[in-house]
């Protein structure tokens, strides 16, 4: 017999850090899937956020460096300007992203700078125990909405994709989500096609991917799965935003 | 031949970096040092495989200086006073991280939006460290347009020598006024090869990562005594102008700008039948405090005069060692000094 | 033919892997890991087609599939 799955040589042997359930492990694979898919392991540089996912640089088998907190499409940018030849990827979540991060992404979405954005939409801060986050849904309850996200007070989730779309600039924008094999074969085809769309020199790419978080969402790993289908993904529907180059 | 051009001090800092081999340019329109992100525009966008970018804030901008410089690139970034504040965070991070860069700030009257005219008042944030935990900028402090371009090639190469970001203090007098200057010869094969760090292309060797921090508090303070070894091999880096010192009546300290005023001042107190000495520091960090020593004996009374508060003079105190009577004039919010203030606070302190 | 492997310590016990197997084979281990998770574990090798659905859904890249 051959083996026919295996774990992806751009990533290290170290065990992920992340919860039990937590979709960040299936997503480092799907990257790392893509970089060995592409054969571009050896020649990209990753950009770690601050946030759960800080821990990258132990489990990506490339060059990485850890940006300040929502910083990191500005690191790229200073990154991919100098080696325009490297891959540049930056992984970041919906804390460093979508909240204090929203002018580095938006502006390096509007300059198309060519670097890859993975971002991880996970509906809350993660790392720092389950506050919200711009991408908490409305009644959501979280540490810092205890009475659930109140839209008069807290306003509504962000929803990135759709932001970035309406820009003029060049890129590639998709959601996708892990809940079912179905689901992840689409993910990994976008991922695919994002670092693609960089190494063809479009522009900006961007996927979104809908993540779990079992422990601040308070759910089992399975429940988790179902809240996420029930509830964001109606909030946030899957599918491809934008392709213009 | 050396081209001797008159150009005004933001573009000579421009022409320096270029000329040292910068090539990467990420900054932020603010006044009074508007005219350096636009003389980078107008140069770096018509150099081959160079970069410039104006970023979305000044914040982003050092963050890109970050991945400039992780990337092995000779990068610069320049702003004013309250830019220079958005910065902090993003400077922590490369000092942590050992990373060569070069910031300019052309500093503005302050705080808060403060003024556009020229002062002083930054010296505690650059030298103490205006970002979060223990580390510190080289410092150095132009008090001449060719002392602009000058120190802005010193501060690449002390920067790439100690792998810390080193910055230029001028203000928005030096920035704005016009002076002949003149740049040297300069080796751009001499820049060290930042190949056994840099990121980049992984093939045939290990990954490498920069990770500016350490969950293990431990490993992290293993880090902050590197930093620290650091700092002390620094010290020898200190430079301090002395002027005038062989018995003078009294001793003036001033730096950048104001020292040129003191300068004025001391040509108009031989007039008088004052003999005054000046000690011009170079370098803010690492701090010339030897030379303070050395040269406080040498007069009764000691001056010390910037377009701030006095933050300077705590570190002159903290060098005399109590062995002299020092006090302190300033103006601020952008109030230039004059050579003849200077004076009647000199004649003032000898009554 | 086909198998899978599941790497014991690695496993946190999310279980996932037991919800997108076509065959219903993938269960969870009575025993403890190392971490003291239930570890998952195959049942019925013979009915496995080597479709990696639990391979791909392991957030712990825990799954090696053989076929």
């Amino acid at each position: 017999m051959k083996k026919v799955f295996e774990k992806p040589k751009s990533l290290t042997d170290v065990p992920f850090t992340y919860c039990p359930g937590c979709h960040h492990g299936i997503i480092h694979r799907l990257v790392a899937e893509a970089l060995d898919d592409l054969g571009i392991a050896k020649d990209t540089i990753g950009v770690a956020p601050v946030g759960c996912a800080v821990l990258a640089y132990l489990f990506f088998d490339c060059d990485i460096i850890v940006a300040a907190h929502g910083r990191a499409p500005a690191t790229a940018t200073g990154l991919k300007r100098v080696k325009p030849d490297n891959i540049v990827f930056t992984y970041q979540g919906d804390g460093d992203l979508a909240s204090i991060g929203t002018a580095e992404i938006v502006h390096a979405a509007n300059r198309s700078e060519k670097i890859t954005v993975i971002f991880v939409n996970n509906a809350v801060y993660g790392m720092t125990g389950g506050q919200m986050a711009p991408t908490t849904l409305e009644g959501q309850i979280t540490q810092t909405s205890p009475y659930g996200r109140d839209p008069k007070t807290m306003g509504m989730p962000i929803r990135v994709c759709e932001l970035l779309s309406t820009l003029n600039s060049p890129g590639y924008i998709a959601r996708v989500a892990l809940t079912k094999p179905a689901y992840i074969v689409k993910a990994k085809k976008a991922i695919k096609k994002a670092f693609q769309f960089q190494i063809d020199g479009k522009g900006f790419s961007l996927v979104e991917v809908l993540s779990t978080c079992p422990t601040n969402w308070g759910l089992s790993p399975k429940e988790s799965n179902e809240w996420l289908e029930q509830k964001m993904i109606p909030y946030y529907p899957l599918g491809e935003f934008k392709e213009v180059f | 031949m050396v081209d001797r051009l008159l150009m005004r001090g933001n573009e000579a800092i421009g022409e320096a970096a270029i000329h040292a081999g910068c090539r990467y340019y990420f900054g932020y329109p603010i006044t009074p040092q508007s005219e350096l992100i636009a003389y980078m525009a107008k140069r770096l966008l018509k150099i081959e495989g160079a970069t410039f970018v104006q970023s979305e804030s000044e914040l982003a901008a050092i963050n890109m200086v970050y991945g400039a410089a992780a990337a092995g690139g000779r990068v610069m970034t320049s702003s004013s006073s309250p830019g220079i504040s958005l910065k902090q965070e993003g400077i922590s991070y490369i000092t942590c991280a050992e990373l060569p860069c070069v910031i300019v700030n052309i500093m503005r009257g302050g705080p808060g939006l403060g003024s556009i005219q020229p002062a002083q008042g930054d010296y505690f944030q650059a030298t103490k460290g205006g970002g979060h935990g223990d580390y510190h900028l080289i410092v150095l402090a132009p008090s001449t347009v060719q002392e602009l371009a000058d120190l802005t090639i010193k501060a690449f190469d002390l920067s790439d020598k100690y792998r810390n970001p080193a910055m230029i203090l001028g203000d928005g007098l030096l920035g704005q006024m016009m002076e002949p200057v003149e740049f040297k010869e300069y080796d751009i094969n001499s820049i060290p090869s930042k190949e056994s760090w840099a990121l980049g292309s992984s093939h045939g060797r290990e990954a490498r990562t920069i990770v500016p921090f350490n969950l293990d508090a431990g490993e992290m303070e293993k880090i902050n005594n590197r930093l620290k070894q650091k700092y002390i091999d620094m010290q020898k880096e200190a430079e301090c102008e002395v002027v005038n010192m062989d018995n003078p009546d009294i001793i003036v300290v001033a730096y950048g700008i104001v020292a040129r005023i003191v300068k004025t001042a001391i040509q108009k107190a031989k007039k008088d039948g004052i003999n005054i000495g000046l000690l011009r520091p170079i370098t803010l960090y690492p701090f010339p405090s030897a030379v303070i020593r050395e040269n406080v004996h040498k007069a009764k009374k000691i001056l010390v005069t910037e377009m701030s508060m006095g933050q300077m003079v705590e570190d002159v105190e903290l060098a005399a060692c109590g062995k002299a009577e020092i006090s302190f004039y300033g103006r601020t919010g952008g109030v230039v000094i004059s050579p003849v203030e200077i004076l009647e606070e000199v004649k003032k302190l000898l009554k | 033919m086909a198998k899978v492997i599941i790497d014991r310590e690695r496993c946190k016990g999310c279980e996932l892997c037991t919800l997108v197997c076509p065959h219903k084979i993938i269960v969870m281990s009575k025993l403890f890991n190392q971490k003291s998770y239930h570890p998952a574990e195959q049942i019925d090798p013979e009915k496995c087609t080597g479709c990696a659905f639990c391979a791909m859904t392991c957030p712990e890249v825990a799954i090696e599939v053989y076929k």
